[in-house]
């Protein structure tokens, strides 16, 4: 039997994600605003009387007359129209349950398809809680299709929809008549099949939003969250990073004396025990920094703080709209570029990818680390600051301020009459769910730790290989790493990174950190650790403690200037190039970025210098 | 009376949404989000800096658009009662 094609459609946020995982034990990005998914995913299962199931689950959209990229992909999918993609055997239309003045006109908008629809009235549990009565009955017949009822974030909460999966096929449901006032149909559909309460959450929405929302009290919430998540990557992570650095020593120490001093040990211990066990202390910092996010996602916070920005970004030429594609890229700038999908003016979608990579992912976290606990003083700074977590938020404020003054200028030299658009919905509070909390930051550990274990070992190992050989001929003097081919590459391009204040090390770690960005930590650590001679392989994983030895304070603030700007991540230019189909675009991103990161080394390296 | 003249709090309902220019599609979707005649309305909040954009209220949903879109909506304050 040939699998069913269903897709799964509905209004942003109105859980659509939440039920396909379900389903098909997925583990896709769920968030609680509108536009966490922009494009088609797709997934299998098979119903309990043995059905096999290809579920597609495609972004939200609020109409079939799409007005951005991620809606038109809904739109095409449904229609039949979409390249590669097989017209759907049914349409699965998810509806909030507390929120059916506004999903319910989607609902009608799908029967003129000519597709058999199933109604699934989600988070009806919600609604229950807020005193709703809900006459499923006479809904499915004045809507003319089956109604089921689902929870997406209970174990059992699609039994109903599989069960009428296995039941007969639905019809295909008659079109309502074109010109029909669909917002009246809607709201006599109401009146019959509903019986309102004012739900209890709309007066907590009310409560929240007078303070959230409020002209003062809005931006310094705002302010005090970003703040602490700073404070908290910085602070609560070093226990924990401590422990595993000293678990990488030890473990390094261990394996070297185990093994026979020769070229296999000098691998394992000055390539992938030193390069990749140096990436991995940075676990911690980055899981904190995910568990911010992830909470914010989920809580309904995020779309208000782009309400409280918009004023901001429409001064750099944006609107709020770019705001949460430019958060996601906190995280990595690759999803956080896909997002911008969900902005309608083009023109603000390319200024948005264009800037979103000075917004300071999670790989260059490992090297700011670094670099600011290995000069900058730990120290309170005003009784209740770390002196080394404001020096971070200064590099993640450095980034926005950046993004927004580019922003700036390319509206201006491209100017464009469009008027731009916000029109954006301020989803219900919601309280982080602990354990979706948890299995994100599972996600994020594993995907963080499978980086590690491909990428990054191999480019260390590559980099071992290239510092290691060829070997100093009899009789050299000096280090043996300088005879290397690595040595030699970095020699030839110190030329360009002197003004810089870089030495050939950094140049060195700078051309692995191309593929991504957190393995110059590992390339520096190999690099030194070979240059440092056979018998103070412990000392090599104190990265940290050894690298003030070597540079001076000019050199690091250099060099984190060159971080906060410089395009090392072949994956970001990828995505461009997808996103926008445009080699130009890949070489103005890399090209402003290179340019500005040059000069800002520069700049902090001569004027460090002076003071 | 538009909706960006409509001070913070106070209950309205919508009269019309005009198009400007046309095709409007910010008035098209402004409609599609239940931006409709007879509809209850009120302005929950203002932005930091110059009050815009603002945060809108209808339906039991909330939405946040800017002045300019606001602008679109003719509105007329409810009576006390409601």
């Amino acid at each position: 039997m040939t699998p069913l094609n269903i897709a799964l459609v509905g209004n942003p946020n109105c859980g659509k994600t939440a039920l396909f995982n379900l389903l098909t034990g997925s583990r896709q990005k769920v968030a609680n605003y509108a536009g966490a998914t922009v494009e088609r995913k797709e997934g299998w299962f098979t119903t309990p009387a043995g059905r096999s199931v290809r579920l597609l689950d495609l972004p939200g959209a609020y109409s079939l007359n799409a007005t951005s990229p991620d809606e038109a992909v809904t739109r095409d999918v449904c229609a039949g129209t979409y390249r590669g993609e097989t017209a759907p055997d049914l349409l699965v239309c998810v509806a909030d349950a507390t929120n059916l003045r506004l999903h319910l006109r989607f609902v009608l908008e799908m029967r003129s398809l000519g597709r058999p629809v199933v109604l699934a009235l989600n988070m009806i549990d919600a609604a229950q809680r807020n005193g709703m009565e809900i006459d499923l009955a006479r809904l499915q017949a004045e809507l003319g299709m089956p109604v089921v009822p689902t929870v997406g974030i209970r174990r059992n909460g699609a039994r109903d929809l599989l069960a009428r999966l296995d039941g007969v096929p639905p019809p295909v449901p008659t079109p309502v008549p074109p010109g029909t006032d669909l917002h009246a149909m809607v709201r006599q559909i109401l009146a019959d099949c509903v019986t309102h309460a004012t739900p209890l959450s709309d007066r907590m929405e009310e409560r929240l939003d007078r303070w959230v929302l409020h002209p003062v009290w809005g931006p310094v919430i705002l302010l005090v969250l970003l703040f602490l998540m700073f404070q908290a990557v910085f602070a609560w992570a070093q226990p924990l990073m401590d422990g595993i650095d000293a678990g990488m020593g030890l473990l390094g120490e261990q394996v070297g004396r185990l093994m026979p001093d020769g070229v296999l040990r000098s691998l394992v211990v000055d390539g992938v025990i030193a390069g990749a066990g140096s990436v991995v202390t940075f676990l911690p910092q980055i899981l904190i920094l995910f568990l911010w996010i992830l909470a914010l996602e989920e809580s309904g916070y995020l779309p208000r703080a782009a309400f409280l920005l918009d004023r901001l970004m429409s001064v750099a030429g944006l609107s709020g709209r770019s705001f949460i594609p430019l958060l996601s890229s906190f995280a990595c700038a690759v999803p956080g570029i896909m997002a911008t999908r969900t902005i309608q003016n083009p023109r603000d979608r390319l200024v948005t990818i264009l800037v979103a990579p000075l917004m300071t992912c999670s790989a260059r976290l490992p090297i700011y680390t670094l670099l600011i606990g290995a000069f900058i003083p730990h120290r309170n700074v005003a009784g209740f600051m770390n002196l080394q977590g404001l020096v971070l938020f200064g590099l993640y404020a450095l980034g926005i301020i950046s993004a927004l003054v580019v922003a700036r200028v390319m509206r201006w030299r491209n100017p464009d009459q469009r008027e731009a658009t916000l029109l954006m919905e301020l989803p219900a509070y919601r309280l982080p769910n602990p354990r979706d909390l948890a299995l994100g930051l599972w996600e994020r550990a594993r995907i963080f730790l499978m980086r590690v274990g491909t990428t990054i070992v191999s480019l260390t190992v590559l980099l071992w290989g290239l510092s290691s050989f060829p070997k100093p001929p009899a009789g050299a003097v000096g280090p043996a790493i300088d005879w290397s081919l690595a040595g030699r590459i970095g020699h030839i391009m110190l030329p360009v990174f002197a003004p810089l204040g870089f030495n050939w090390q950094i140049c060195v770690a700078l051309i692995p950190g191309l593929a991504a960005r957190e393995v110059a930590v590992g390339a520096l650590a190999t690099v030194y650790s070979l240059g440092s001679g056979t018998d103070t392989d412990q000392a090599a994983l104190q990265l940290g403690g050894m690298l003030p030895t070597h540079w001076s304070l000019p050199t690091a603030l250099s060099l984190l200037a060159w971080y906060v700007y410089a395009p090392q991540c072949v994956a970001t230019l990828a995505v461009i190039r997808r996103e926008t189909g445009s080699w130009r675009v890949v070489a103005l991103t890399a090209g402003y970025l290179f340019g500005l990161a040059y000069a800002a080394a520069f700049l902090t390296y001569h004027i460090a210098r002076m003071l | 009376m538009r909706l960006n003249d409509l001070p913070r709090g106070t209950d309205a309902v919508i009269d019309s949404v005009d198009d400007n220019g046309s095709p409007d599609p910010v008035a098209a979707r402004l409609r599609e989000l239940g931006f409709v005649p007879g509809e209850a309305v009120r302005v929950v909040a203002t932005a930091p800096l110059g009050g815009d954009p603002l945060a809108v209220r209808i339906g039991f949903t909330r939405f946040a658009l800017r002045r300019t879109e606001a602008q679109r909506v003719r509105v007329h304050v409810a009576k006390a009662a409601a």
